[in-house]
């Protein structure tokens, strides 16, 4: 009672300050189940990033509202028509890839303007000229990831387990195996897993020792990557590990033992070590609010949030606009912005909605993550 | 349905069965007026058609469970072979058949026929056994064809429809499109379900279960379930009679699988689980083992119920929970069976 009670209080702060004349941006993702760790992520970045600019001294202000969507489908289409009914006028799409496929259909048909923080498959923005994305797309993921290994010099023989009914992972391996050559890495073994026999590795681990992998690749999320470290140490299997933007997370994971992602190195556009002053700000309101260091979700969240606040800035947009009007304005100012924040400088858009900046290699230092370069 | 066959029915069946038709009609005449006139919130909108699919899924599920009396938990897996055929289907055939509603129809009988293939290929092995064994294989049959989905890769160019399993080795000519992509599923459908084709799907799938429940056969189904031996002892063939259930549940399956993936851009091999497949059981035991009307409203009800309990937010899937194990004790309290149907106004006629 005593929380909806504080929750209560705090969207009656919120409206009061937004003068009733803020735009309607909303979102969703799983808040619930076993991708909750993204979706609360990017929500709560999104909040503190809503929270800061309505306590500025600046037109635009936001009421942000996020939906659970529990990674489905038919729950993301359910909980994006929930918004609408709320009024959204602006929309964050869904966190998590295929989710956010169905809901930016359902943009496009409205003409609801989209900028998803971490939908990261290409299919997400594919025709639709009002999806945007704040992430890499997953191919891009795979090539930066054999380029990263290749060009640093990190190892030669590479082993890959993928989850192979996994559009993530999926979409991350086949680029990566495509480039692998290109970058002088020779793959070894290539094992895969799916859905209900996630629990034992050592086949693939087993595999990777036998055809001597220096480094293993890891395109997954994090949840199989803790237990495939944890059976590797078991089996005293030491090799270097690489991973990617879904990897990050493993470390606030409950009931993981950090000490096994020790030296484990994955890219991901999100440092939260970086000392710009941006990143430290955001990294210490987030640590205060929420009791942890926020990961690139938060990051990708936040920076949604802070896009969408330049654009609307710059394009004179009010909140008594319609979405179809907002939607023309956006696509304008989001194809010819550059736009700064914690997860990239010089961030731009394609027309097609890809995002172009730099991807930084992190490594996982005394639990916690450290820059590589 | 003909009339002489109802009439040769016990009344209180046609009133039954009369009253499912009314019931349908009426909530789809309503639901779409009020869907026309934008009284309708888009929540409640965007729901039409997976409630359809749903609630046709119910139907088929209770063919197998209510009235043959056998448990099936694989019933997702027929839904998903009927969304990927189906689907495929309509892809294949946008440029030949540009009237979306035709597009639908076949993909949808299309649909139906793969399902109930798959059906009768499952119903093999399956339809040997009977109890708890029945039970736990159709369980397995719905990961493995889950797991077969997940691998499956088809495409087409020139040279016609390329398949491959386990990776990607279908080689399209440039110009070719892979339709199915593994675990990518399908991406980029045209949403062509609508409303009145789910409402007109259930009508269909009512009139073929009823008819088929009031048949010769209906009778040797319901033989089976009440008394395994005695049906065998008087001749009935026992495997047939089964069979026949199990692929007409499994063709409605795969029709109803079709119509939801058609509702939607996308569509994945895991959205059709073991939890789907429980979901649709959770449906036909809360309606009613046999009562055709009961899966209906409860697969609305359960499908509705967690959209309106959405501003309760982390709360919500405890509070769903709850609201479950409240309408599950609820209707089987032989005290509130009878509250309830002192308020039915069919009662006194019932009891001529």
């Amino acid at each position: 009672m005593k929380k909806i009670f504080v929750s209560a209080l705090l969207v009656l702060a919120m409206s009061a300050c937004a003068f009733g004349a803020a735009f309607k941006i909303g979102g969703t993702g799983p808040l619930t189940g076993g991708a909750a760790i993204y979706g609360t992520a990017a929500m709560r970045g999104a909040q503190i990033a809503a929270e800061e600019i309505n306590a500025m001294n600046i037109d635009v202000k936001f009421d942000l509202r996020y939906e659970d969507d529990t990674h489905d489908a038919e729950k993301a289409v359910n909980a994006y028509n929930a918004l609408k009914d709320w009024g959204m006028q602006i929309s964050l799409g869904s966190v998590t890839s295929k989710p956010a496929e169905a809901t930016a259909a359902e943009n496009f048909a409205d003409r609801i303007f989209a900028l998803t923080p971490s939908a990261s498959s290409a299919a997400v923005t594919e025709g639709k000229d009002n999806v945007f994305q704040m992430c890499f797309v997953d191919p891009n993921q795979g090539t930066a990831s054999a380029q990263y290994i290749g060009e640093k010099k990190l190892a030669k023989k590479v082993a890959v387990i993928w989850k192979n009914d996994d559009v993530y992972s999926k979409g991350v391996r086949d680029t990566f195996v495509e480039n692998a050559g290109k970058h002088g890495l020779e793959i070894v073994s290539e094992t895969a897993f799916a859905d209900g026999n996630d629990t034992d590795f050592s086949v693939q681990l087993t595999d990777a020792k036998n055809k001597g992998a220096e480094l293993v690749f890891l395109p997954m999320y994090y949840q199989p990557a803790s237990l495939i470290l944890a059976q590797a140490q078991a089996m005293g299997y030491a090799p270097k590990w690489f991973g990617i933007d879904g990897m990050d997370g493993i470390l606030t994971m409950e009931g993981f033992d950090k000490s096994l992602a020790e030296g484990v190195m994955l890219l991901t556009p999100f440092n939260a070590d970086a000392k710009d002053e941006r990143t430290q700000k955001f990294v210490k309101k987030y640590q205060e609010k929420f009791g942890e260091i926020p990961n690139q979700f938060a990051a990708d969240g936040y920076d949604c949030v802070y896009a969408y606040c330049q654009a609307l800035a710059q394009s004179g947009a009010t909140p008594d606009m319609s979405a179809e009007d907002l939607c023309g304005k956006m696509i304008e100012q989001f194809t010819t912005m550059t736009f700064n924040g914690v997860t990239g400088e010089n961030v731009r858009w394609a027309k097609n909605g890809e995002v172009t900046k730099d991807p930084k290699g992190m490594v996982i230092k005394n639990g916690a993550y450290v820059g590589l370069d | 349905m003909t009339m002489r066959r109802l009439i040769n029915l016990k009344r209180a069946e046609a009133r039954k069965i009369y009253l499912t038709y009314a019931v349908v009609i009426i909530a789809y005449i309503v639901c779409q007026v009020m869907s026309s006139t934008k009284f309708l919130s888009s929540s409640m909108r965007g729901m039409l058609v997976p409630i359809c699919a749903y609630m046709v899924m119910a139907v088929s599920l209770n063919l197998v469970v209510g009235i043959l009396g056998e448990l099936s938990l694989g019933h997702a897996g027929f839904m998903s072979v009927g969304a990927f055929s189906g689907v495929a289907t309509a892809i294949l055939l946008q440029g030949v058949i540009p009237f979306a509603p035709v597009r639908l129809a076949i993909a949808m009988i299309v649909a139906a026929i793969f399902a109930a293939f798959a059906g009768f290929v499952i119903g093999i092995p399956v339809l040997r056994l009977k109890g708890d064994y029945l039970a736990i294989v159709t369980l397995a049959f719905g990961e493995i064809i889950k797991s077969i989905l997940n691998n499956f890769y088809m495409g087409i160019d020139s040279q016609g429809i390329q398949m491959s399993m386990l990776s990607d080795t279908t080689r399209l000519l440039p110009g070719g499109k892979l339709i199915i992509r593994g675990p990518m599923g399908i991406s980029g459908i045209q949403k062509i379900a609508t409303f009145p084709a789910g409402a007109i799907l259930l009508i269909i799938a009512l009139m073929i279960v009823f008819n088929l429940v009031n048949s010769r056969s209906g009778r040797a189904f319901m033989a089976i379930r009440d008394d395994r031996i005695a049906a065998e002892s008087i001749g009935l063939d026992i495997t047939k009679y089964k069979m026949m259930a199990f692929v007409m549940s499994a063709a409605l399956a795969g029709a109803a699988g079709a119509l939801f993936a058609m509702n939607y851009s996308t569509i994945v091999a895991n959205k059709f689980d073991f939890n789907t497949s429980i979901l649709i059981l959770v449906f036909v035991v809360l309606g009613g083992q046999g009562n055709m009307l009961g899966g209906i409203i409860a697969a609305a009800v359960l499908t509705i119920l967690p959209e309106k309990l959405r501003s309760f937010s982390e709360y919500r899937m405890l509070l769903y929970a709850i609201v479950l194990i409240v309408m599950m004790l609820a209707t089987n309290n032989a005290e509130i069976k009878e509250f309830l149907s002192r308020l039915n106004p069919f009662r006194r006629k019932e009891e001529d």
